[in-house]
């Protein structure tokens, strides 16, 4: 949260953001449909996956779903969202509540019961 | 002590609208509120993830289920190439949205070929956007009246009362996007989006686009993991 | 302390006057807005003080049938929802309002239309949720409204109706205000204000704006469940269909103990203001006030469960909860010993406002010390439910929340009015509130301990409650008296009261350089913040000369370090001229303050779309509950009706400029 205030205050510099920031350094096209291509593939990937009995079977169906989301998650929310680009107060804003999220989803399952600490010490 | 005279404190000369990190109060706003849904959905996705393999009767996502009371066999609700294409529109549609937002930023930009001129209209990637959008919700459509003849309603067990409210959530976000996305469309036809309203249609992306990374999640969390 | 300056100044502005209810209705001025929070919280504390005093009333003694058990259970629900939702919470917000903006140095929060919306949203979802209590169908389980309790199964009726939709009403109040403040902060600190020069009420509204936009999802979600379930039919809550009895009460704790420090840290931040200023000492440990202050935001969301020891969770849940309950008293007795440390070696003023920041600090230890103590699972199981939990949160927040804004009261009334309050007044104010609250809630440690159960309506005789229970309804009253008397004295003080001048209480912050009350625009021109006293750097260098300042930054925003401090050894502040808050703006004694069109402000319209929005948005909702009474046509008309006002405000609203337009377009943003 102290990213902003070292940023520079003075009007000179809050003009000159204001012009970086309505030409961002932005990715252009040649990006966008890259990323909008491995989104896709990604996306196949997983269905696929889904498809394959035997993988489905093995434990690591749930991890490798999870990893192959949360990849598609990141590349929207660097390049879509161009957080990768932008200020780094809305990557606090918005990682700090995500992380949040995602401890009271996990907290939340492990107290019904849906996750389990598998280490025979504790049960 | 209160002196009499008020002290004259170090002036500074801003002007009106200065911000004290230089970025627009409606950005900061925004991914402000972004952060607060990524808490409500976390409770939406919790509380289905919570029930999952909870009720007492079907039918299932992913198993079927025959009903002891009547011998009716349920299939599997779940349609998984159905919600795959789905899936593909929405992730299109921020494809187009973040090209729309470009052709809003570079509008002054000289455009040559037909190439820069389609790239550079920011009413066909608004309007495409806006269609994806339908398209998605068209799904939706689709998929809830279908799991409805199939026999599962928001009533029918914990699964159909966790799995409608959650995409349900997640679809009217997704239609409030598009009333929004219309509304810019049509200021565009009225007097044309120029950088200035830049700032309106990041705001309006970033919505999109957050909404759009909440159904990847969806997906794989409710759809693919059995 | 001859706390009152000599009246040098124009009688202050007098808000009530002038352009009628209208400039209320349509106002968009964070002052107004705030004065308005003020007074229809101060309402709401004597309504749900009233519903207490009837709960004692009907518990002095046993067997008692002054009231009867629905009626005991409407007011003991509505008792805790009103003082957390519509008396300190708002209370808390009407100095957010006042005060961010001007700890700052902004001219209003970042969208004041928003802003204005809040506290529409606020009032009408409060009128919502109270007025069901004189028809007798008040909500009556409980304010944390534990389903499968509150499902139609068992709580048939409207009651439950009103306390889910109202709850819901009231959550987009909050939500709406943290987004706005959030950003408020984040965007609108006067050049040089850096992070840790802000004043520390602002830090910790800062903190409570996060608390609150992340915490009020997860109820709303759990509200949301409930109302469909109400209405819907659906399942969330019905445990035949395999729901699981802890859903609600997992979502709703991980609002609700977040919920907790919404309602405390905001106290925190006004006793951290109170006491440098009466100790003219500045506050000790500022950095790490800073840190506790976030570590308390960031681990209040991880102790939920210890609301829940009872239902039996496991072992590894209870030990991790209980450790994470005990690590938060860690930061928070940072805080209290800090306070301690500004007190200790000043030279300490006893106002009222100074003493009702003592009393929290005293008080909120106490009930700081009994939390601990619920912090172990087999404690907690001999003490939940018990009357020992009822003191245990009647200490920490009314001896911790309602004191510390009591404080605030005191030290920023004359900021918002111009007046100061009657000390006099305030002095019985103060005593009859700490004997009559620590009559009322210390008892009830010992009737606890004894077993006497919460929420009981009344109780038999010889189960040695019944001196406690006398001596807490004892207590009670003298807690209404005390009470009755701050309004009285804010009634008369509001316009009869001493005239405060700028800054009665020599304190250090930005808010007491412009005059009380601020001219709408609050500061002529933005000032140049160049420590965390900016004030006491002018009034009483002494004072900051022993705290280290912090310089970082000051080069990037060009203040002339040197120019500044020698400027007030050089005698800026020895000058006869008072100025309006900013340079070269001289005030007479008598004259008047310079419009904000003279000096070229733009301030915005005055509107009353956000007050149609809100007004939508309640319509909208309350069509629901006929669903319930079978009148489908009422239901449908109101939904409809209050949809079409919302949509068609919020699009006029949205569509409409916010301000004239300004000579600076350089700076679009909004």
């Amino acid at each position: 949260m102290s990213a902003d205030s070292s940023h520079g205050n003075s009007p000179a510099a809050v003009a000159i953001e204001h012009d970086l920031g309505a030409e961002h350094e932005h990715p252009t096209w040649s990006v966008y449909w890259k990323v909008a291509l491995v989104l896709t593939l990604v996306t196949v990937l997983e269905v696929w996956c889904y498809y394959l009995p035997s993988f489905v079977a093995t434990p690591y169906f749930v991890p490798v779903l999870l990893v192959l989301s949360a990849f598609k998650f990141t590349v929207v929310v660097m390049f879509y969202m161009h957080l990768r680009y932008d200020h780094k107060l809305f990557r606090v804003l918005f990682t700090g509540p995500l992380i949040l999220a995602m401890i009271a989803i996990t907290a939340l399952l492990f107290l019904f019961g849906k996750l389990a600490i598998r280490t025979g010490l504790l049960t | 002590m209160a002196t009499s005279a008020l002290p004259t404190l170090p002036t500074a000369d801003v002007g009106h609208g200065y911000t004290t990190t230089g970025l627009p109060h409606r950005k900061v706003a925004i991914w402000a509120f972004i952060g607060s849904e990524c808490m409500l959905f976390a409770s939406l996705i919790s509380t289905y993830l919570i029930y999952k393999g909870r009720s007492v009767k079907g039918p299932f996502p992913h198993e079927p289920w025959t009903d002891p009371a009547n011998g009716h066999v349920f299939k599997p609700i779940l349609n998984i190439p159905v919600t795959s294409c789905s899936t593909f529109v929405l992730l299109m549609s921020s494809l187009a949205m973040v090209l729309a937002l470009a052709a809003v930023e570079n509008r002054d930009k000289p455009k040559v070929s037909l190439g820069d001129k389609i790239l550079g209209s920011s009413r066909l990637w608004l309007l495409m956007t806006a269609l994806l959008g339908i398209t998605f919700l068209g799904f939706q459509a689709f998929e809830f009246t279908s799991f409805v003849h199939e026999g599962l309603s928001i009533r029918t067990n914990l699964f159909g009362s966790s799995f409608f409210t959650l995409t349900g959530f997640h679809g009217a976000h997704v239609t409030a996007g598009v009333i929004w996305l219309l509304t810019m469309l049509a200021i565009d036809f009225k007097r044309g989006l120029g950088p200035k309203d830049a700032l309106n249609v990041d705001i309006m992306a970033l919505y999109w686009h957050f909404v759009d990374v909440v159904w990847i999640a969806i997906f794989t969390l409710i759809y693919l993991i059995k | 302390m001859a706390t009152i300056a000599a009246p040098s100044y124009a009688a202050p502005a007098d808000y009530s006057v002038g352009e009628g209810w209208r400039s209320w209705l349509g106002t968009t001025d964070h002052k107004k807005i705030g004065y308005l929070y003020f007074f229809t919280a101060l309402f709401f504390l004597m309504f749900g003080g009233a519903e207490a005093e009837m709960i004692r009333w009907q518990l002095r003694a046993p067997n008692q049938h002054f009231l009867t058990a629905e009626t005991y259970n409407q007011l003991f629900t509505m008792h805790g929802t009103t003082m957390i939702f519509l008396v300190v919470m708002p209370l808390s917000a009407a100095f957010f309002n006042l005060l961010i903006p001007l700890q700052i140095g902004a001219r209003d929060v970042a969208f004041p239309r928003l802003n204005a919306f809040s506290y529409w949203v606020y009032l009408l979802g409060a009128i919502f949720i109270s007025a069901p209590i004189f028809f007798n169908a008040a909500p009556n389980a409980g304010w944390f409204g534990y389903a499968p309790l509150t499902t139609n199964a068992y709580s048939p009726g409207l009651n439950i109706d009103f306390w889910a939709l109202g709850l819901q009403i009231l959550g987009i109040s909050s939500l709406a205000a943290g987004f706005n403040f959030i950003t408020t902060i984040i965007n609108m600190r006067a050049p040089g204000m850096n992070l840790m020069r802000m004043p520390m009420f602002t830090w910790m509204a800062f903190v409570v704006q996060f608390l609150i936009v992340l915490a009020f999802p997860v109820v709303t979600v759990a509200v949301v469940f409930l109302v469909f379930d109400r209405f819907f039919g659906t399942n969330f809550y019905t445990i035949a269909a395999g729901a699981d009895p802890l859903l609600w009460q997992h979502l709703f704790w991980v609002f609700g103990h977040p919920e907790v420090y919404i309602l405390v840290l905001p106290a925190f931040g006004l006793v951290s203001e109170v006491l440098p200023t009466f100790s003219r000492k500045p506050l000790f440990g500022y950095p790490v006030m800073v840190y506790s202050g976030i570590l308390i935001g960031v681990l209040g969301f991880g102790v939920w469960a210890h609301h829940m020891f009872a239902v039996g969770l496991g072992p590894i849940a209870d030990t991790v909860f209980g450790v994470t309950t005990m690590l938060i008293a860690i930061p928070t007795g940072v805080k209290i010993f800090n306070w301690i440390f500004t007190m200790w070696g000043g030279s300490i003023h006893f106002t009222t406002a100074s003493m009702f920041a003592i009393g929290l600090v005293g008080m909120f230890t106490i009930g700081g010390i009994s939390g601990i103590m619920h912090s172990s699972p087999p404690a907690d199981l001999q003490q939940t439910d018990t009357y020992f939990v009822v003191a245990h949160f009647h200490y920490v927040l009314f001896g911790g929340s309602l004191m510390g804004l009591f404080a605030g009261i005191y030290y920023y009334f004359p900021k918002l009015t111009g007046h100061l309050l009657s000390e006099r007044l305030g002095q019985w104010h103060f005593w009859l509130n700490v004997v009559g609250s620590n009559l009322a809630f210390f008892p009830m440690h010992f009737s606890g301990m004894l077993g006497m159960p919460r929420r009981v309506y009344t109780y038999d005789a010889n189960q040695g409650w019944d001196t406690f229970n006398m001596l807490s309804t004892i207590g009670a009253i003298i807690v209404g008296v005390a009470s009755l008397i701050l309004v009285v004295n804010i009634l008369i003080s509001r316009k009869r009261g001493a005239i405060a001048g700028n800054d009665p209480w020599g304190a250090g912050t930005l808010e007491w350089s412009i005059p009380s009350p601020p001219p709408v625009y609050n500061f002529a021109h933005i000032p140049r913040v160049t420590s965390r006293y900016p004030m006491w750097d002018l009034t009483s260098p002494h004072l900051t000369s022993d705290v280290p300042h912090s310089k970082a930054g000051d080069q990037s925003i060009e203040v002339d370090v040197a120019g500044v401090e020698q400027g007030h050894v050089g005698g800026r502040t020895a000058s006869a001229q008072p100025t309006a808050g900013g340079r070269g703006v001289p005030v007479d004694s008598g004259a008047r303050i310079p419009t904000a069109a003279e000096l070229g402000i733009p301030i915005p319209y005055t509107t009353t779309k956000p007050f149609f929005t809100a007004l939508g948005l309640t319509v909208m909702l309350s069509g629901l509950p006929f669903a319930h009474m079978d009148k489908p046509v009422v239901q449908y008309v109101l939904l409809f009706c209050g949809a079409s006002l919302l949509v068609g405000s919020l699009y006029w609203w949205l569509t409409s400029p916010l301000e004239p337009e300004v000579e600076h377009p350089q700076h679009t943003a909004h």
